[in-house]
């Protein structure tokens, strides 16, 4: 398929990074980086684009099928651009404590825990997810394009810990099969049980005869499983799960829906929610942050009040949103958006906007999109919450 | 296939000349490209744009994309089914039209016919 600049003068979101290439034959070309499942998804027509230097579908068929898909059956997605960091030792847990703002006191074995990895001043290194093996072996799975960063950063918290690390990134497929029927669909190909509660793995399960980590986790809102596999047994993962969730409409979906679907259920993406001078403070995510900690890296700054505040607005003129947009209320620039994008579960557009405190519950808000004011009101997060 | 009827601009818009009127357009390998459609804007009747002038804009869900008149004109319509149903322009890129304009000047030698067109988009890849 092909793109050309000048289809695409302002790229909004996370693909003002991701230069949209002609062919897939240039990403081949460019030093993209491939997963395990590059030619997967050339053989299932995926729209292929660079996204942070690797080359990953933006959308197979297209992303408003796809993100349906997701929200009424399932879908199937390719992560293994995650990276996977290993830390194990005797101070493995002391270590983390230190690193992370979560507090991990009460993690079990088998069980998952959200954080953020913070800088001195509160800002964001990375939002992770760590899966305690036991008392001694932790995975923490970082975003994509930060795993370099990220792993430089944890391997100089190291002093003084009696815990190494390993960055196992290139080892592992990881594939995510996200939506109401997602258990269904995958557990008549394992040889147990799945994990029964969110936030829980089983740490080896035989999937469609490959053995594989799989957590009760999820990047979209809805029920769903990610699966960790070797990375030359991605590919015939990925077509036994398509080949099992086939008939009951399971479809493979690509970076676009990824991110419709994380942005209604508003979750946090590294880089627009979060970033080096975004703390996760502002970004709403005290459940994370647990200050009664005796200490970790940017415990004195976190807390401090958070001078900024995410919000939630939802489009009442008409338009689309982006990132980068200046919120403006009663006459004054007050912040700027971090995402925005339509709702195709909810209708209408939404946004996601990092603005003062003190003007984080307005009556009325507006958005300026190619020179116009555009007006907003607030909207509750998470603007999509699956029923229960 | 591409329409005969019809030229076309190196930026995948097609022009389809009636008399002294202009509908402009976009191709199905510019709505392909694109992906679904969600949003359009277009200008009001009325404005004025030369030849080359960004006339409106078309959004995907993931991309905004500017759309440039190869002729310089006047918009005597606009196509009012797109505000509701932008995803017309997916299902029939040259079945619907984004804007009508009364030219004012055209230079054809800038336009590509069909063919030269479909040549364009397989020598671009």
């Amino acid at each position: 398929m092909y793109y050309t600049d000048t289809m695409f003068p302002y790229l909004p979101s996370f693909w003002q990074g991701a230069q949209i290439n002609r062919t897939w034959e240039d990403l081949y070309m460019q030093d993209c980086k491939h997963t395990p499942l590059y030619e997967t998804h050339l053989r299932l027509g995926g729209k292929m684009v660079d996204f942070g230097g690797w080359a990953l579908p933006v959308q197979y068929s297209s992303i408003l099928e796809e993100h349906k898909a997701v929200r009424e059956r399932a879908g199937l997605f390719d992560v293994s651009h995650m990276g996977e960091v290993f830390v194990e030792g005797p101070g493995a847990f002391s270590y983390l404590q230190n690193l992370l703002t979560n507090d991990l006191t009460t993690l079990q074995p088998c069980r998952c825990r959200y954080a953020a990895m913070c800088y001195a001043d509160g800002g964001t290194v990375d939002d992770v997810l760590i899966y305690m093996f036991n008392e001694e072996k932790y995975l923490v799975v970082v975003n994509a394009g930060n795993t370099d960063k990220d792993f430089t950063w944890m391997l100089a918290q190291l002093e003084g810990y009696e815990a190494t690390l390993k960055n196992d990134s290139a080892a592992y497929a990881q594939l995510a099969l996200q939506g109401p029927l997602a258990e269904s669909m995958l557990a008549p190909l394992c040889g147990g049980e799945l994990p029964e509660k969110n936030y829980t793995f089983v740490p080896e399960l035989e999937v469609a005869g490959i053995r594989a980590i799989v957590s009760r986790t999820g990047y979209t809102g809805e029920d769903g499983f990610e699966v960790y596999c070797a990375a030359a047994d991605g590919p015939k993962l990925h077509e036994a799960l398509l080949q099992a969730g086939a008939s009951d409409g399971l479809l493979p979906c690509g970076l676009g829906a990824r991110d419709t679907l994380r942005f209604e259920a508003s979750m946090p993406l590294y880089g627009h929610e979060l970033t080096r001078e975004i703390t996760p403070r502002e970004a709403g995510l005290d459940f994370a942050i647990k200050l009664n900690k005796p200490a970790f890296i940017g415990k004195e700054a976190l807390a401090e009040l958070p001078r900024r505040k995410r919000i939630g607005l939802k489009l009442i003129d008409r338009g689309i949103a982006r990132e980068g947009a200046e919120v403006m209320t009663s006459g004054r620039v007050v912040g700027f958006t971090t995402s925005g994008s339509p709702a195709p579960t909810l209708g209408g557009n939404f946004a996601m906007a990092l603005v003062d405190a003190d003007a984080a519950n307005a009556e009325q808000y507006s958005i300026m999109v190619r020179g116009r004011a555009l007006e907003a009101e607030l909207a509750p997060m998470p603007f999509y919450k699956r029923a229960k | 296939m591409t329409p005969n009827d019809r030229k076309y601009s190196k930026e995948h818009e097609w022009i389809l000349v009636e008399g002294g009127l202009a509908k402009i357009g976009i191709t199905d390998h510019a709505q392909d490209a694109l992906g679904d459609i969600v949003f359009v804007e277009l200008p009001a009747v009325g404005d004025s744009f030369a030849a080359g002038d960004s006339f409106g804009v078309v959004e995907s869900v993931k991309a905004v994309s500017n759309i440039y008149t190869p002729v310089a004109g006047e918009v005597v319509a606009i196509n009012e089914a797109l505000e509701g149903e932008p995803e017309l322009i997916n299902t029939a890129p040259y079945e619907n039209f984004l804007v009508q304009l009364k030219i004012e000047s055209l230079d054809e030698s800038a336009l590509l016919c069909a063919e030269e067109y479909e040549a364009f988009v397989t020598q671009e890849a």
